[in-house]
């Protein structure tokens, strides 16, 4: 009577099916990275010739080949690392300022402000390109970071995790307590408030670096110099001609890419898993 | 009297707290988009700074022309074939996971292998897959010869529907885990009394995910569906990288990838992109209003699947 019986001999046969297509789907997920890392060990005849799933020797010839081209994968990392560790530290600690702004005072306008943060929630960032472009031109601030990294600071889906959070988590009486030891606002909010805050912080730092790891479209727009060129911008480069019967190289070369956030993803992926599900993260 | 004025005093602060944001919002965000819509009523090009107003006329333009209509239908195609898909499998999921009768085990790694596309530069998976399926030595040529499915290699990106086809692929593909891990959330957050008084009555596993999940997951479904049709919309990254210039014969070329070989390249007809820039953005927010609307119209299954428990549970 405990499992119900309506299930009967069908039960175990439904279990298996059900994790039979897990396990395609397990395989699906996972093989185009498997492939591509093999690849990236084998050499562009053993690649041509047969499909393999096990690896070579050849990563040292690859490798050669990459840079040899002008694939400047360490200049594209630093880079890349630059905008992203730089914005994702203006996205948190100005994220923080505003939930913290929002949570503790009550002021005229707060209102307004709620509803402009839910505005440029619902807005995509790509409707504006244009002007935002046209606007650093007239600034002559292409081909610079500053257009990259600074924006971060407006950055509505963290206030709002970080809101919700501050609510949940944060005892008000402890800013009064901390006002009467004479602290200033701003002190309180370093001291006592950002501590708090980290795990909430973690998480979001977390959406917020990958993000501008992963973007794409707006340095493509805006930088030109190839020597500030950002990683997925050099994997654009994989596709020219020169790298045409390089098929090691290519490989290699998206693998180098990849490899850094598969291993952030699988340290982190706890984490990531619960901000995902808290819903609400924009890419 | 004393405390007010302490009151007083402090919440002031919040205007300095919250300036930052506010400052940056408006040179960032909300000046860009003024422009972006002036810009889409004149005649900007190429490196010209004049400006002479031209009314409507990119609007009629646009609306009427062929390259536009058809980077228009492309997006819409390629994000339904992805999201169908997408949604079907994330509920299949999510009513075997929520099965209290399978208690299936391993849901954690299974959320974490079926999330990992998603976190994967999507530039770097355009190219990877380009190279999976280039002609005629690539990976999945090869093993479709090897098991004898295609007497000779095929080149996909010389078909219409396949292009496309991959393109909704790789998309759903990154998205699915995603769209798993957010319904589960939503799904969790269910009364379990439900389910008991359901399960007392004796009601299937079918039963329960029909009458009982999907009419609770509503909510949470119509926020899935719009954000990932917001994001559909600007749909550009695989695509552009997946084939050169949307080929074959711009069919994957989407809204965004247009606006962006408007603007530079070319004649950099910026006031073409502007226009057309605004045109997503009245799509984006007509359709999530139908949307909303749609969706919150029919009655809510929310209630009337309570009282079925109700008449279900209590006897």
């Amino acid at each position: 009577m405990k499992k119900g019986g309506r299930l009967g001999k069908f039960y175990g046969l439904r279990i298996s099916w059900i994790y039979l297509v897990c396990a395609v789907l397990v395989i699906l997920s996972i093989i185009p990275f498997w492939i591509l890392i093999v690849n990236a060990t084998r050499s562009t005849e053993q690649i041509q010739q047969s499909f393999s799933l096990i690896p070579s020797v050849f990563t040292g010839y690859n490798y050669d080949v990459l840079t040899g081209r002008g694939f400047n994968i360490w200049r594209g990392f630093a880079n890349s690392l630059t905008i992203a560790a730089s914005s994702t530290f203006l996205a948190l600690y100005f994220s923080a300022l505003t939930a913290y702004g929002l949570v503790i005072y009550d002021f005229k306008g707060k209102n307004t402000i709620f509803a402009i943060i839910a505005f440029i929630l619902m807005v995509p960032t790509q409707i504006s390109m244009i002007g935002f472009y046209r606007m650093m031109l007239n600034l002559s601030l292409t081909d610079s970071y500053i257009p990259l990294i600074f924006p971060a600071i407006a950055a509505p889906a963290t206030v709002f995790f970080l809101r919700q959070y501050l609510l949940s988590t944060f005892p008000k009486d402890l800013v009064s307590a901390a006002r009467i030891d004479g602290a200033s606002e701003l002190g309180i909010f370093h001291r006592i408030a950002l501590p708090i805050l980290k795990p909430g912080l973690a998480t979001m730092g977390i959406f917020a670096f990958v993000g501008s790891w992963n973007n794409f479209l707006m340095p493509l727009m805006l930088i030109s110099n190839e020597d500030k060129y950002t990683l997925p911008m050099l994997v654009q480069s994989l596709k020219a001609d020169i790298y045409r019967t390089e098929f090691g190289g290519i490989y290699l070369g998206i693998s180098m890419t990849i490899v850094p956030l598969l291993v952030i993803y699988l340290v982190f992926s706890r984490y990531i898993i619960a901000g995902v599900a808290l819903g609400g993260i924009k890419e | 009297m004393k405390k007010k004025q302490k009151l007083v005093k402090y919440d002031k602060y919040g205007y300095l707290f919250v300036a930052p944001f506010i400052l940056a919002f408006l040179i960032f965000q909300l000046y860009p988009i003024i422009y972006t819509f002036q810009l889409s009523f004149t005649d900007l090009a190429g490196w010209e700074t004049e400006l002479n107003y031209v009314g409507f006329k990119n609007y009629v333009t646009l609306l009427s022309n062929e390259l536009f209509l058809k980077a228009f239908r492309n997006t819409w195609i390629i994000w339904i074939l992805n999201f169908i898909p997408q949604i079907g499998m994330a509920l299949i999921l999510v009513k075997w996971f929520t099965d209290a009768r399978l208690k299936l085990k391993g849901a954690g790694f299974f959320k974490v292998t079926f999330y990992m596309p998603n976190i994967i530069t999507a530039a770097s998976v355009a190219v990877l897959f380009s190279t999976l399926f280039s002609y005629p030595s690539g990976p999945i040529n090869l093993l479709l010869v090897k098991f004898g499915v295609l007497e000779e290699p095929f080149e996909f990106f010389r078909s219409v529907t396949a292009t496309r086809g991959i393109v909704a692929f790789i998309q759903f593909w990154m998205w699915y885990g995603n769209t798993f891990i957010i319904l589960t959330a939503g799904a969790l957050g269910i009364n379990r009394s439900l389910y008991e008084a359901a399960m007392v009555d004796g009601a299937t596993s079918g039963q329960m995910f029909r009458k009982i999940t999907l009419p609770l997951l509503k909510p949470i479904t119509l926020y899935v569906l719009v954000t990932s049709l917001i994001g559909g919309m600007q749909m550009f990254d695989i695509p552009f990288l997946l084939t050169t210039q949307g080929n074959p014969d711009y069919s994957i070329e989407t809204m965004t990838m247009f606006i962006y070989r408007q603007a530079f390249l070319g004649g950099r007809n910026y006031y073409f992109a502007a226009t057309a820039s605004v045109i997503l953005l009245c799509i984006i927010l007509i359709v999530s209003i139908l949307l909303f609307k749609v969706m919150n119209s029919k009655t809510t299954g929310d209630r009337k699947a309570r009282r079925r428990i109700r008449k279900a549970g209590v006897r």
